[in-house]
């Protein structure tokens, strides 16, 4: 490795990352992945038509009626009523997944950091969460008025939990030594919370965000399901009691790109918040 | 310099670990004279880093008393010593923190003390770096620097507060033999520019007597000086002095007591494995 050459940024360093990623047989796997996973679909279903696979929609029913500005069940990236239910969905999953963090970084770093706090709210704690999110439902209708609130509700549980607790063991991770070598170094209680445990806790508290926007989904869905009008859970729901079946395929794989969509979102807001972790890992994979 | 006397007097430490009590330190006493190298040898887990967490207030003591300076660190009526920025400790594995630059590690003892302002404790931890051939790496973080710039790196870090004593504990232990003897080299400069009281604990004895005015060889649990030896080769010291006669002559004078600590401490370990 040539150790006096300047780093890239920016654009220059986003098209070396292209080439590199091209060169690589990274893509083309890719590639041959999704071709295979399409192909078996098609074949199941349109071709083979094997048992259980006879009654669904085949990929090539998916993607005209995805792609059709007429589409025979009423949903397609053509309608406005299909960003109606990605945007109630996203929603919801924004204020959830906000509340949640709000309140689930605090929370989770008091846990891990004093000790006494920890004695009195941890047991509940741990008694509480796991209960499943659907056992929530009916206490959250009753809970909440309207239709809105119960499911964001349970979209802000299930990540609240998840945030918390992988806070709290992101506090208790961090290496004794660095709350001594702060002591020997003259830091008061205060600045030891605001330079050791808030940064020591980071990578477990963004490992945690990712976790938490996947379980805010699927409650969000679920919740959808049961309550609630529009949304991409929603939408499947009532395209199944309509047998709008292509519908529901659009709907799963909407989810998909929206749900991956939120996570890289996550992770990126993570790299940007600890270089000094994304710099560590790029170098020990260097080695 | 006339600041950073210690005196170990006749220190006691009892483990409880469960009900078993377990007798880390016995009866040990010690003065360390300011601005003196004070070499600590010993097997691994013999007790000697009780002793240290004891004088850096990490641990308490059962008995005896612990004095910078004729005042009391810890003693009777006070078990625990309070952290400060007069006994800075560098750790074994490292304690940079790696969430922070080199230059934010170096500047955080008198930021959180309030002694200086960011920009003025900056512009100290450039000046001090720069001193210590360490200029060049201010903007990267520890994970992106060799194990051997980090611990040079802490070691300057300490020193930003003006201590009174370093406590080093095994700080050069994972690194190399080659590394090693260029960080002696490194700390040895540092130590003629800032004269602070220096407690080094070590398991290496060549690297004890070339480091130490005086070292202390420690029994083996429970922890007491068995022999306490005068390096009588004058400072500045360079590698060179390896190979001198009169190293030997201490290298052999002291090297028995030492291997029959280890011996010692071999045997007590086979004894809790069975």
């Amino acid at each position: 490795m040539v150790a006096t050459q300047q780093p890239l940024e920016g654009v220059s360093l986003a098209m070396f990352q292209l080439a590199q990623w091209l060169r690589s047989p990274r893509p083309y796997l890719m590639f041959i992945g999704f071709a295979l996973f399409l192909g078996f679909w098609y074949m199941a279903v349109d071709v083979w038509k094997l048992p259980r696979f006879a009654q669904l929609p085949g990929p090539d029913a998916v993607i005209k009626e995805w792609f059709s500005r007429n589409p025979s069940f009423g949903i397609s990236l053509f309608t406005p009523d299909y960003y109606l239910d990605i945007w109630a969905s996203v929603r919801r999953i924004a204020i959830g997944f906000v509340l949640a963090t709000a309140l689930g970084i605090p929370l989770g770093l008091f846990l891990g950091w004093s000790k006494t706090f920890r004695e009195y709210v941890f047991p509940v704690f741990e008694l509480l969460r796991p209960i499943p999110i659907l056992a929530w439902v009916p206490l959250a209708i009753v809970m909440f008025k309207g239709l809105e609130t119960p499911v964001i509700f349970l979209t802000f549980l299930a990540s609240f939990y998840a945030t918390a607790l992988n806070t709290m063991l992101g506090v208790e991770s961090i290496d004794e030594t660095y709350f001594r070598a702060a002591q020997c170094l003259g830091a008061k209680r205060s600045q030891v919370f605001l330079h050791i445990v808030v940064p020591g806790a980071m990578p477990f508290i963004f490992t945690g965000l990712q976790i938490s926007m996947g379980v805010a989904w699927f409650s969000l869905v679920a919740a959808e399901m049961v309550s609630g009008r529009y949304g991409l859970g929603y939408l499947i729901m009532n395209s199944y009691t309509d047998v709008k079946y292509p519908t529901i395929v659009i709907g799963m794989i909407t989810l998909g790109l929206v749900g991956y969509a939120t996570s890289t979102l996550v992770r990126w807001f993570g790299n940007r918040m600890m270089q000094w972790r994304v710099r560590e890992l790029a170098l020990s994979e260097a080695a | 310099m006339s600041a950073g006397a210690i005196r170990i007097e006749d220190v006691v430490k009892v483990y409880d670990p469960g009900g078993a009590s377990i007798l880390a330190v016995d009866h040990c006493t010690l003065d360390i004279a300011a601005g003196e190298i004070c070499m600590i040898v010993g097997p691994s887990g013999c007790g000697k880093t009780t002793l240290l967490n004891a004088i850096a207030g990490f641990h308490s003591i059962t008995s005896g008393a612990i004095y910078l300076d004729g005042e009391m660190l810890c003693g009777p009526g006070k078990p625990q010593a309070a952290p400060g920025p007069d006994r800075v400790v560098v750790f074994q594995n490292g304690a940079l923190f790696p969430w922070k630059t080199i230059l934010e590690n170096v500047a955080f003892g008198p930021i959180m003390q309030g002694r200086l302002s960011r920009k003025d404790a900056e512009d100290k931890a450039r000046h001090m770096m720069a001193d210590a051939g360490l200029s060049g790496t201010e903007a990267n973080y520890p994970g992106e620097l060799s194990s051997g710039v980090r611990r040079r790196v802490e070691i300057v870090r300490a020193l930003m507060n003006d201590p009174k004593v370093l406590l080093l504990d095994e700080p050069y232990r994972a690194l190399d033999s080659l590394t090693k003897s260029v960080m002696h080299e490194a700390l040895l400069e540092i130590y003629y520019k800032n004269r602070v009281t220096i407690f080094f604990i070590t398991h290496d004895l060549e690297e004890a007597l070339f480091l130490g005015q005086r070292v202390a060889i420690m029994t083996t649990r429970p922890c007491r000086p068995k022999k306490i030896l005068d390096v009588d080769i004058p400072h500045p010291r360079n590698y060179s002095i390896l190979t001198a006669p009169r190293f030997r002559e201490l290298m052999e004078e002291t090297v028995d007591a030492v291997h029959e600590e280890a011996l010692k401490a071999f045997a007590a370990g086979e004894k809790e494995g069975a």
